[in-house]
C-alpha cells in the first residue's frame, strides 16, 4: 500500500466517519457514546494510515476499531454495558442516518459556534486538533465547546431525529447557515496568514452535497450547493502566484472550472422550476451572471441588480444592498451608486467592503482626496492578509 | 422528560397589559386558558406568581439569616410563573412553549433527575 497523501487520508475519513458514527448511536442509542468511539477510531486511522496505506475496507478497519474501544470501555464503564455488547461486527446495512446526526448537531438550542465544531467532528470526522488549526482558535477551546455540548443534548433532551413538518423549515435554514459559514470561513479565512483554507470550503461543499443527496427536494439546498461550487470553480483564479488577491474584472476566465459552473448552473434551474425562491438560491443565481459571463465586459449588470432586489426581498440586509449598489455602479453609473452606499453609512460603518467600494466610486467621479481617505479607513478595518494586501496597493498606485 | 417553563415578563409586556381596556385584558387571559387547556395532558403542575414587589428575600450566607424586601434579582425581565410539562424531548417543550400566548420570554429547563 503507498502512502496516502493528507488529501486522500482527510477524504476517507470524512466519506466513512459520519456513517459509522450514524450507525453507532442507532446501535448504542446513545449519541455521546457514539461520538466518542468514533473520535476515538477516527485518531487512530490518522496514526495508522499515513504509515500502514490506506485499507482496502476503510469502513470495515473503522468499525473494528470502535467496537474494540467500545469493548475495552465496558471494563470501565458499567453503563453502556448492554447497549455495547450488541454492537457486533459485520453490522447490519443501515440506511444513510447522517440526515439525522446533521440536525441533532446543527440544533438552534446549541451555540452556533458548538454546532459547526460538532457537526465537522460528528460528520465530517475532524478531530478536535483539526478544527483548532482551522479556525486558529486553542485545542482547549474546542475541546471544551464539543464536551459542553454534548452534555446539552444528552442533559438537555435534544432529540436525535429529523424534525416534524412544522419545524422542517426553519431548522434546515439552521443547518444550511452552519454549512455557509463553514464555507465563508474556508474561501475566505478572516484570521491568520493564509488567505485560503481549502479544507473547510472542501468539507463545506461534502455537506451541502451530502444534504443535497438525503433532501433532493429542497430548493434552498440545492441552491446552497450550486452557490458554494460556483466560488469554487473559480478558485484557482482568485489569487496569483504571491498569493495576492486577483479581482473579478482582471481574473484569467480560462482557468475556471467551466465544466462545474454549467453543472451548477443546471442545479439552480432545476431548483428554481420549484417555484420555492430562496436566498442561496438567488445568491447562486448571482454568481452565475458572473461566472458565465465570456469577459468582464459581458456581464449581466441588469439582471444582477434584479436579482439583489429579489435578494433584498427575501432577505434584507445591509450588505446586500452594499453588493446591489455596486451591480448600479454598471447600471445607472457611479453618482448614482455613490448616493446609495453613502446611505448605508450608518449600518457599514465598520465593515471593510464599505470603505473599499466607496473608494472606488469617490474615485469613478473625481474625488481623489476622499477616495484615499476612504481606502485608508478599509485597511485599517480589514482583517484577512491578502485583502489587506490589494488595499496597500491601491494606496500606492492611485 | 420533564422540563419547567419559567414565564418571564418584561417592563413593557407589564406596561401593555396595564393598558388594556377589561374586555382586552379579559381576552388575553382566556388565550392563557385556552393554552392551558390545550396542553393540559403534558401540563403535570403550574403556578403564577404575585408580582416582584410581594417578595421577601432571605440570605443565609451572612452569617445570620437577612430578611430583605424585593426579589432577589432586581431587574427589568422577572419570573412571573411556571409550568412543569413531561414530554418526550426538548423539541417537544419547544413545540408547546413556542404557542405561549402571554409573556414574551419563556426560559426552558430540564428537571434533574
Amino acid at each position: 500500500m503507498s502512502r496516502p497523501t493528507h488529501a486522500e487520508l482527510a477524504r476517507v475519513v470524512r466519506d466513512h466517519a459520519g456513517r459509522l458514527a450514524a450507525s453507532l448511536v442507532h446501535l448504542v442509542g446513545d449519541f455521546t457514546a457514539a461520538e466518542d468511539l468514533v473520535q476515538d477510531a477516527v485518531e487512530a486511522a490518522l496514526t495508522h494510515w499515513p504509515v500502514e496505506g490506506i485499507p482496502e475496507r476503510p469502513d470495515a478497519w473503522l468499525y473494528t476499531v470502535a467496537r474494540r474501544r467500545g469493548l475495552d470501555q465496558l471494563r470501565r464503564e458499567q453503563r453502556h454495558r448492554q447497549k455495547l455488547a450488541l454492537v457486533a461486527w459485520p453490522p447490519e446495512p443501515q440506511p444513510d442516518d447522517r440526515l439525522r446526526l446533521i440536525f441533532t448537531c446543527c440544533h438552534p438550542a446549541l451555540p452556533r459556534a458548538a454546532q459547526v465544531a460538532l457537526t465537522l467532528r460528528v460528520v465530517c470526522g475532524l478531530t478536535t486538533a483539526q478544527i483548532a488549526r482551522a479556525f486558529l482558535v486553542p485545542e482547549s477551546t474546542v475541546g471544551q465547546r464539543i464536551t459542553r455540548a454534548k452534555r446539552k443534548i444528552s442533559e438537555a433532551g435534544i432529540p436525535y431525529r429529523i424534525p416534524s413538518p412544522d419545524d422542517l423549515g426553519s431548522r434546515l435554514a439552521e443547518v444550511l447557515a452552519v454549512i455557509y459559514l463553514l464555507f465563508n470561513e474556508g474561501y475566505l479565512s478572516t484570521g491568520g496568514d493564509r488567505a485560503q483554507s481549502r479544507d473547510l470550503a472542501d468539507d463545506a461543499e461534502f455537506l451541502a452535497a451530502l444534504l443535497h443527496q438525503l433532501m433532493p427536494t429542497e430548493p434552498e439546498v440545492a441552491g446552497l450547493l450550486a452557490l458554494i461550487r460556483l466560488h469554487r470553480a473559480r478558485a484557482s483564479a482568485r489569487f496569483d502566484h504571491n498569493d495576492e488577491i486577483v479581482q473579478l474584472q482582471h481574473q484569467d476566465r480560462s482557468r475556471w472550472d467551466h465544466q462545474a459552473i454549467n453543472d451548477a448552473g443546471r442545479l439552480i434551474a432545476r431548483a428554481a422550476a420549484q417555484k420555492r425562491p430562496g436566498s442561496y438560491q438567488v445568491q447562486a443565481a448571482i454568481v452565475a451572471c458572473h461566472a458565465e459571463a465570456a469577459r468582464w465586459e459581458d456581464t449581466d449588470w441588469a439582471q444582477i441588480a434584479v436579482l439583489y432586489d429579489m435578494l433584498l426581498h427575501l432577505a434584507p440586509s445591509p450588505v446586500a444592498r452594499l453588493h446591489r449598489a455596486i451591480a448600479l455602479r454598471y447600471v445607472t453609473g457611479s453618482s448614482a451608486a455613490l448616493a446609495e452606499v453613502d446611505a448605508l453609512a450608518g449600518d457599514l460603518n465598520d465593515y471593510h467592503l464599505f470603505h473599499a467600494t466607496r473608494a472606488e466610486l469617490l474615485r469613478d467621479v473625481g474625488d481623489a482626496a476622499r477616495a484615499r481617505a476612504a481606502d485608508e479607513r478599509a485597511l485599517a478595518l480589514a482583517a484577512n492578509p491578502a485583502e489587506r494586501s490589494l488595499l496597500r496597493q491601491r494606496l500606492t498606485w492611485a | 422528560m420533564k422540563y419547567v417553563l419559567l414565564f418571564v415578563d418584561t417592563e413593557q409586556f407589564a406596561a401593555d397589559l396595564a393598558a388594556m381596556d377589561e374586555p382586552e385584558r379579559e381576552r388575553a387571559y382566556a388565550r392563557v386558558r385556552q393554552w392551558f387547556a390545550d396542553h393540559h395532558d403534558r401540563i403535570t403542575h403550574h403556578t403564577h406568581l404575585m408580582p416582584p414587589d410581594t417578595a421577601t428575600t432571605l440570605r443565609l450566607d451572612r452569617g445570620e439569616p437577612l430578611v430583605s424586601d424585593g426579589p432577589f434579582v432586581e431587574g427589568k425581565e422577572i419570573v412571573s410563573g411556571y409550568a412543569e410539562i413531561d414530554v418526550a424531548d426538548l423539541d417537544e417543550a419547544l413545540r408547546i412553549a413556542r404557542s405561549w400566548p402571554a409573556c414574551p420570554v419563556v426560559e426552558i429547563r430540564p428537571v434533574a433527575g
